[in-house]
């Protein structure tokens, strides 16, 4: 084998300048391949992370219902068909019942990475004579920052501060643009059951999507319980973190019904994600994938012009011992080290190319934590590719080597 | 090499026909052997079969009827593998056009079916092929590339590249045809040496008749049937 290896350098060395622009073909397509994948997956991390990042896998909540069951329902006389609709639905708060039981039964599964209550209400920010709508959610802050990367969306201000200090609030940066209020500003809040607060605004708040930071607003969960006048274990929401968010559909399920209320999955909730993700990839794959079969191609001119040319060493090499087989195994190394060389340094090629993105300025309103570009450096990329480009000139080369196999002695030394 | 055996090569009532474009018989039951350190020239006019039979003594033709015995081992139908090593180890091979590999140094064309027998380590092969090129005066253009040396030159590298795993016999396919008077002089005198020191067979298929006079035995061939000897 190492002979065969010698003999494939050899003629290898010797057709440098094709060899080389056959590695600079697979080269450039592992680069573009790399890149390409690197740089799709990283706008769709980003993007995906927009909204996956911050909502829970499931989320448990109570939801305003019509009465399932009417009264008249209940008579037996099965030849009539009722359409009075009396019942209303009942004047029920949101509030999730029995909350602390729930999130400790919820802690306990091992499937949880971790439980954060919400408390959302709806409220007024009274601005001179205008009162604007807005929805503060109560949230426990230490964990939002762990769990859900708040403190990447605030553009001003200390998640800390918000933790520690009673009566503070974040602001969405519309709204805070709207009311013309800054931090350490004080802004007046009414709720809808009339209850006015005064509350500092201890940070603004950026999501990315202009509309939610036209209305949203976020607090500590204390804050908001206090201002609506209700007791410590007032929830309306618990958010729910799996260590597999794969679980979560059929997770979601179990807990609708093993806890009475009502549960949403991320997957339910944002579909249209998933749906996105899996079509840039299908294109940034088709488009290497093609890349790379170009490649194969050049190779393969390549391999067979030399043996063309090689015809004469061929039957030499034959003629003094060497069987098909060992021609064949030439050959393919020969194939397989251009394949290597240009895939290796395509991959350096590639990680380049991804640096150079990477430190590419893109800076954009609606994504205040991101400076430059995005790239997902992922290994798995890299693996993708070194496969490809290996299976690729192997079989560009096996077709060629076979050939040069299956050439006879005879015919070459005979034909002079 | 096995004990006992007189002839090293034995030929039994081969039959040869081309086929394309109608079926021609180049070769009509040819019988012939060749004895340890015997040196036979096959001569004839064009087109008489002389190469068709070497090439099928070389074991790289395959398609022909009857036999060909090669050190006590009947070749007919064995695998292409098992007929690259007997080639390997047991013929060597001179050829009209001197077929080295123009990308290789001199030293290494004759070194190659050595590593490839793979019988001795490195060092020894080398060891080998310099004894070689030194004994066919080659020695001091070792390292030059096949492509630089001239015709009677390569010829000797080539005759080198033969002996290099002591093969029992050594073919040649007009190894002087195309030489000059004074390098065929050479190449003869390689070969009588090789025949007489060496004790190897010689089969040399030529039409040069001065070069077959001088042989030990010659076998003429007309229209696919040998003649004489």
């Amino acid at each position: 084998m190492r002979l065969l290896l010698s003999i494939s350098l050899t003629l290898l060395r010797a057709k440098m300048k094709q060899s080389v622009v056959a590695a600079v073909g697979v080269m450039f397509s592992i680069t573009m391949f790399v890149t390409l994948l690197g740089f799709m997956n990283g706008l769709n991390d980003l993007l995906d992370g927009l909204i996956l990042n911050r909502t829970p896998h499931i989320r448990l909540y109570n939801e305003l219902k019509a009465s399932p069951t009417q009264p008249i329902d209940l008579t037996t006389d099965s030849t009539t068909h009722n359409f009075v609709r009396n019942v209303k639905p009942k004047n029920e708060l949101p509030r999730l019942r029995n909350a602390e039981a729930m999130m400790d039964a919820l802690k306990k599964d091992p499937r949880v990475l971790a439980v954060s209550p919400r408390l959302v209400a709806q409220v007024f920010f009274n601005v001179g004579t205008v009162d604007l709508n807005a929805q503060v959610s109560g949230i426990d802050v230490t964990q939002e920052v762990l769990y859900y990367r708040f403190a990447d969306y605030l553009t001003q201000g200390d998640p800390h501060d918000l933790a520690t200090s009673a009566n503070s609030i974040v602001l969405g940066k519309g709204l805070a643009d709207m009311m013309e209020a800054g931090i350490g500003e004080t802004v007046q809040v009414t709720t809808a059951t009339g209850e006015r607060a005064m509350l500092r605004v201890s940070g603004i708040f950026q999501s990315g999507i202009a509309d939610a930071d036209k209305v949203q607003c976020y607090a500590n969960i204390k804050t908001v319980q206090k201002l609506l006048a209700r007791p410590s274990s007032y929830y309306t929401d618990i958010n729910v973190k799996l260590h597999d968010l794969l679980e979560a559909p059929e997770m979601a399920k179990e807990l609708a019904t093993r806890f009475d209320v009502d549960a949403l999955d991320i997957q339910t909730a944002n579909a249209q994600f998933e749906t996105g993700s899996d079509v840039r990839n299908i294109i940034s794959y088709a488009v290497g994938v093609v890349l790379l079969i170009v490649a194969g191609f050049g190779i393969y001119n390549i391999l067979n012009m030399m043996i063309y040319e090689k015809l004469d060493a061929i039957a030499i090499l034959k003629a003094t011992g060497f069987s098909g087989s060992d021609v064949r195994r030439i050959f393919l190394l020969l194939s397989m080290i251009i394949g290597i060389a240009g895939g290796v340094s395509g991959l350096l090629g590639g990680f380049a190319l991804q640096n150079v993105i990477d430190n590419i300025p893109f800076v954009t309103a609606a994504l205040p934590t991101v400076k430059t570009f995005p790239i997902d450096y992922s290994p798995k990329y890299y693996i993708i590719a070194v496969t490809f480009a290996l299976l690729t000139t192997w079989i560009a080369g096996w077709f060629p080597a076979r050939k040069a196999s299956q050439v006879d002695p005879v015919e070459i030394i005979r034909g002079k | 090499m096995t004990e006992g055996t007189e002839h090293i090569l034995e030929v039994v009532k081969v039959n040869k026909s081309f086929h394309d474009p109608v079926t021609v018989p180049v070769l009509k039951d040819v019988s012939m052997a060749v004895k340890r350190g015997e040196f036979v020239s096959v001569t004839g006019k064009s087109g008489c079969g002389k190469s068709t039979l070497l090439y099928i003594l070389s074991t790289m033709d395959t398609d022909y009827e009857g036999q060909v015995i090669i050190d006590g081992e009947p070749t007919q139908g064995l695998p292409g593998e098992r007929l690259s090593e007997i080639r390997n180890e047991k013929i060597g091979f001179v050829f009209q056009f001197h077929y080295l590999l123009n990308e290789f140094s001199v030293l290494k064309n004759v070194m190659l079916p050595g590593l490839k027998l793979g019988k001795f380590s490195e060092e020894e092969v080398e060891n080998r092929a310099m004894g070689l090129l030194k004994e066919l005066q080659m020695d001091d253009h070792a390292l030059k590339m096949a492509n630089q040396l001239s015709g009677g030159q390569k010829q000797r590298v080539a005759i080198a590249r033969s002996m290099i795993n002591d093969p029992l016999i050594i073919m040649g396919d007009e190894p002087t045809g195309n030489l000059d008077k004074k390098n065929s002089e050479i190449v003869f005198d390689i070969f009588q040496h090789i025949a007489s020191e060496h004790k190897r067979s010689l089969l040399v298929v030529t039409h040069d008749n001065d070069f077959a006079a001088r042989t030990h035995r010659i076998i003429e061939m007309d229209d696919g049937r040998i003649v004489n000897g």
